[in-house]
């Protein structure tokens, strides 16, 4: 049987844990839309650096582990003389990485509006920026609902990788707790109910919201 | 122009065979975890797809569960907790293990939507003709369906290949690893060896998403 005391004595720590797992996922999912829709929109832009840029961000960061990513700032960027902590070179890994994959959802959205609709905003007089921002956008955005709930959930499954750079998170507190009763099987048990917790309400709600969107189509 | 001595030394023969070595774990675990995840994801997913009674249902739980779960807790779980139950393997095998059954919950995944994206009508077809359930599988449905898998599956292996970097929390001695031991020794080492190391998993996956492009050109799906 597990020992029910694990979580009954030291749930200050599974909620701290907890907390920060949430806290970076979402700091991520923000982060990463924002900077996910700019590299959609650089892929797509009639300039060919523009493209070239978007291209390269896409292809980089979708080919190398979200583990270098994050190294990348927790020791890369540190070795610079930039402090970061664990926490924060994380989330800032979580966030490039994720844009990766946000970027693609982004910009089979943007292709999904007609054509038409560009060259009827930029011949009434917009711009590229302005046909994008005001008219492309908005439309997209509804496509990209789906595949966004989907990365949010595998954000709080990634999230755990703060753990490797003492970020914080649900793994690094799981192992504090773990160090405090020795018991690793039932801790890392409870650990695991505590992810499913976020994860599993998440993806049956991402699955109806695909279902109810693919209805209205 | 010269590197800056950070690079220069970083890059000397015996840091560069290190990585090698390190990268030839990463990809042996990649090779087996593919392999095993392929064939055991295939196969629950075809027992879901078939609704063989009870074993459909609670593969069913099973994928959800490890689906849901990230991949690091399961593989530091496989190291240090299974042994308190009295499962013991070496810190490779663990690695492969924990690969194996997350890998082959999502594979399943791809297998069964695969499946069913065929149309039900070339079933019942199939079995009006007089083919068993399971020829119907294996020569009509299968075919199809395998086809269509391609895609996800490549990028699953993708993702598979970088997600051995995870094993580092076991101390495997892939890639990663030894990239992270080469980081300690010198300050300046820090940079060139992860853009170095950035590199080595760039070539190995764009090379497999390359493969995977002309995999599906050369198969043009037939109406």
């Amino acid at each position: 049987m597990l020992d029910l005391s694990i979580v009954t004595g030291h749930w200050d720590l599974f909620l701290q844990g907890l907390m920060h797992t949430v806290l970076a996922s979402v700091l991520a999912l923000v982060g990463s839309f924002l900077l996910g829709t700019l590299v959609a929109v650089l892929r797509l832009a009639p300039i060919l650096a523009c493209r070239w840029v978007g291209t390269a961000f896409v292809e980089f960061f979708r080919n190398i582990p979200l583990l270098l990513v994050v190294y990348l700032f927790y020791l890369g960027v540190t070795s610079l003389g930039v402090p970061l902590d664990g926490f924060q070179a994380g989330t800032l890994g979580l966030t490039i990485y994720t844009a990766a994959y946000i970027a693609e959802a982004v910009r089979a959205g943007i292709q999904s509006i007609p054509r038409g609709q560009t060259e009827a905003a930029r011949a009434s007089g917009l711009t590229y920026g302005q046909a994008m921002r005001l008219v492309v956008l908005p439309q997209a955005l509804t496509v990209v609902i789906p595949p966004l709930c989907n990365q949010f959930l595998n954000l709080i499954k990634n999230s755990s990788v703060l753990g490797v750079v003492a970020g914080l998170d649900l793994m690094y507190f799981g192992d504090k707790v773990e160090s405090i009763t020795l018991a690793t099987f039932d801790t890392y048990i409870f650990v695991g109910l505590l992810y499913l917790l976020l994860t599993l309400p998440l993806s049956y709600a991402s699955r109806a919201l695909e279902r109810r969107l693919g209805q209205s189509r | 122009m010269d590197l800056p001595l950070g690079f220069q030394d970083a890059y000397a023969p015996a840091n560069l065979r290190f990585l090698a070595e390190g990268l030839l774990v990463t990809l042996g675990v990649s090779v087996l975890a593919i392999a095993f995840s392929f064939v055991l994801g295939c196969l629950v997913g075809i027992v879901r797809y078939a609704r063989v009674p009870v074993a459909a249902r609670l593969l069913g739980i099973g994928v959800e569960l490890i689906r849901n779960l990230p991949l690091l807790l399961l593989i530091f779980f496989t190291r240090f907790a299974l042994p308190e139950i009295g499962i013991r393997m070496s810190v490779f095998w663990c690695a492969v293990t924990a690969l194996t059954v997350f890998e082959a919950a999502m594979i399943s995944e791809i297998v069964r939507g695969g499946l069913r994206s065929v149309d039900k009508g070339q079933i019942e077809a199939a079995r009006a003709s007089g083919l068993t359930y399971t020829q119907c599988l294996r020569h009509i449905i299968l075919p199809q369906a395998l086809r269509r898998m391609v895609p996800p599956t490549v990028s699953q292996f993708i993702s598979l290949i970088k997600d051995t970097s995870l094993a580092v929390i076991i101390s495997l001695p892939e890639l990663m690893h030894h990239a992270k031991i080469l980081t300690g020794v010198r300050y300046d080492f820090v940079i060139p060896v992860l853009l170095a190391v950035a590199v080595m998993y760039f070539a190995v996956n764009y090379l497999l998403s390359l493969v995977a492009k002309k995999l599906e050109t050369r198969e043009p799906e037939r109406a």
